[in-house]
């Protein structure tokens, strides 16, 4: 068994909406628990307000969780002082979806790449200056970058940049969010085989935010699939992309068009009716039982627990699939 | 089929600080009644640009030439006025981002209700009934009560679907959509995608497709046209272009894909990448644009710029040395 270089656990975050929109509180993410294996890339899979950034957020302590812990190598973190914070702010680090805006517009590439070198203070002037030179090389720039600004660039040299940043400190965990959403697909391909190779060589553990299924299958070891706050199913790859469970991820598989006519137009369209309720008033019972096709009155009534549907950790969060499970196990 | 809207060497430019901008260089497109056909291609390539320039809904110092004949009429010389019964009318056009292109001080009803007034002269009464009934075509729940909503009360889903109302509100021959899906989550986007094709099928009208995505483009289009930097680079029928893409570039836009079952851990799969940027619009030279990035480029592809040309049946492609022909390759 290797070792849990992060350990999320019962992870709830909610926030106070506004007094003019009510002053209730959005339950953003409800009762989360994931790990991330030494040198695996988790997928964090879910639609537009599902919890997804949140817990990214959470993990590198840009926000306080409401309850629940997070682990980091074996040491709490989730209420632990800054200051002793500090050293492991280093291991951990986050790349953004947006490679406009999360790069400062006045820094030069090699200022924005030596940032973090800085803060942790760990590195003399010179010594920094080559491990910036090697890590912009690393992730495929040419040399000539380190003396522009941002709006030199391009989006694929700017999310590049982002990622340099972020593994200049030589991280244990990265937290990408979105990395290759907002770019281009010729340009996209280039990061995600970057951030394969990065993975390989640098050993480091990675925890990837994202919606798009294709993406995270090409990536991710393992992927845990959110909706409205909670995880529903979380599995390996195969296990998730090739006998997924829960109704919601066999939803939002079988929504994904496919890249190729004669396949698409031949699948079976199974369309999820409505939309995800708000993350207010979440629905009794399981979150999915408004839109889903299997829910009956036990699904409104009681939130599932998870149940394992493999040895290795498949495990789905669904009434209905416990007892199809049950009446396998019964069968044979 | 007869042919609904023909677009013939459509040619726009664009100015601002720094000069002119080609946005879209001799761009030609047929839509034949009942057509899906779809404009493929990614930021910057000119297939938003080219959608507003057959309404001529760009800035007005845009200079925009070609021929854009649809029933017969050339929209490009037609008096703003007549154009102006026409878009809405005959040619309607949904936007990706409902948001922006919903007025938040007025009510879905309101809205609906003034193309109806506009165009069909309903008013009162009538137009609700029918502005009710156009929310039903587009599968919104009690829309006599969604009608009253402002669009800030609604969500992305149901925005996007009541912008494809406002655009069924006159039975249009053509309805265009850019990029109708891409703000959208997928499941919501996999409620669209069968409203529309369900509208098709229903309605019989023809539709352009503008969009980046090439699962949408799979999903719903009959025919599709890839741009690269202004220029229309491929036109094939669907499947063909799939199966047996002759432009370097569709071809590495579908290699560069991560599809389902291709994952990084197998046999060492990687995404294609095609090296390099698109080029700047401003100073395009008279070769191939793609040429700097293309793996199968001579030395004649920098310095002629090849035309659309026939290759196979219903396929042409601009390509001097185009990928060879997949033998058995579908259909």
């Amino acid at each position: 068994m290797t070792a849990a270089v992060l350990e999320v656990e019962n992870l709830r975050m909610e926030f106070r909406a506004p007094r003019n929109a009510g002053g209730r509180r959005v339950q953003a993410v409800r009762d989360v628990s994931l790990e991330v294996q030494e040198g695996e890339i988790l997928g964090l899979v879910g639609e537009t307000g599902s919890g997804k950034t949140t817990v990214g957020k959470c993990v590198v302590r840009l926000l306080r969780p409401t309850a629940g812990s997070i682990r980091f190598m074996g040491e709490d973190i989730t209420a632990m002082p800054s200051s002793q914070l500090r050293p492991l702010r280093s291991r951990i680090q986050m790349v953004f979806q947006d490679p406009y805006s999360s790069l400062d517009p006045r820094m030069t590439v090699s200022q924005i790449v030596a940032e973090p070198l800085r803060a942790h203070g760990t590195h003399s002037r010179r010594e920094a200056a080559g491990l910036v030179r090697r890590t912009v090389e690393r992730v495929g720039l040419s040399q000539q970058v380190l003396d522009r600004y941002p709006n030199e660039l391009s989006g694929g040299q700017r999310q590049r940049v982002g990622l340099a940043r972020a593994l200049v400190l030589e991280p244990r965990l990265l937290i990408a969010d979105e990395p290759v959403s907002a770019l281009d697909v010729s340009v996209r391909a280039g990061i995600l085989n970057l951030l394969v190779d990065l993975q390989r060589t640098m050993g480091f553990s990675c925890l990837f935010i994202t919606h798009d299924l294709s993406v995270a299958e090409f990536l991710c070891d393992r992927v845990a699939v959110m909706y409205l706050g909670e995880i529903v199913e979380v599995g390996t790859r195969d296990e998730v992309f090739g006998a997924a469970r829960h109704p919601y991820t066999r939803s939002l598989l079988g929504a994904a068009p496919l890249a190729d006519p004669v396949e698409q137009r031949s699948r079976q369209r199974a369309i999820l009716p409505g939309e995800p309720p708000s993350a207010i008033d979440p629905p009794p019972g399981c979150s999915l039982n408004p839109r889903c096709p299997l829910a009956d009155r036990r699904c409104t009534e009681e939130a599932p627990g998870p149940t394992q549907v493999s040895e290795g950790g498949h495990v789905v969060r669904c009434h209905r699939v416990q007892e199809q499970l049950d009446l396998e196990v019964a069968r044979s | 089929m007869a042919e609904l809207l023909s677009v013939q060497d459509l040619q726009v430019r664009l100015f601002d600080r720094l000069g002119v901008v080609v946005a879209v260089r001799d761009v030609s497109l047929s839509v034949e009644e009942g057509e899906v056909v779809a404009l493929v291609g990614e930021s910057g390539c000119g297939k938003s640009v080219t959608a507003l320039a057959l309404l001529r809904l760009l800035p007005p110092d845009a200079q925009i030439s070609g021929r854009v004949t649809f029933q017969g009429r050339d929209l490009l010389q037609l008096p703003l006025k007549e154009l102006r019964a026409i878009r809405g009318r005959d040619i309607a056009m949904v936007f990706q981002e409902p948001m922006t292109s919903l007025n938040p001080s007025f009510t879905i009803g309101n809205q609906i209700g003034e193309v109806l007034r506009l165009h069909k002269g309903l008013r009162g009464q009538q137009a609700r009934e029918r502005a009710s009934e156009l929310l039903s075509l587009v599968r919104i729940g009690s829309p006599e009560q969604r009608l009253r909503a402002y669009p800030h009360q609604l969500s992305g889903g149901m925005r996007q679907r009541a912008m494809i109302a406002m655009a069924l509100a006159c039975d249009p021959k053509l309805l265009i959509l850019d990029e109708p899906t891409t703000a959208l989550d997928v499941t919501t986007q996999a409620q669209i995608l069968d409203i529309v094709r369900d509208l098709r099928q229903r309605l019989g009208m023809s539709i352009l497709l503008i969009t980046h995505d090439l699962g949408v483009v799979a999903d719903l289009a009959d025919r599709v046209a890839v741009m690269y930097a202004g220029s229309k680079v491929e036109d094939a029928e669907v499947h063909r272009l799939f199966a047996a893409p002759r432009h370097p570039y569709t071809a590495g836009l579908l290699r560069a894909l991560p599809r389902r079952g291709r994952r990084a851990g197998d046999a060492q799969e990687r995404l294609l990448e095609i090296p390099g940027l698109v080029p700047v619009l401003r100073d395009l030279p008279d070769a191939c644009a793609f040429a700097p990035r293309c793996p199968r480029s001579q030395d004649d592809c920098s310095n002629q710029h090849p035309g659309l040309a026939p290759c196979e049946a219903d396929h042409r492609v601009a390509c001097l040395h185009p990928e060879p022909i997949v033998a058995g390759a579908h259909p």
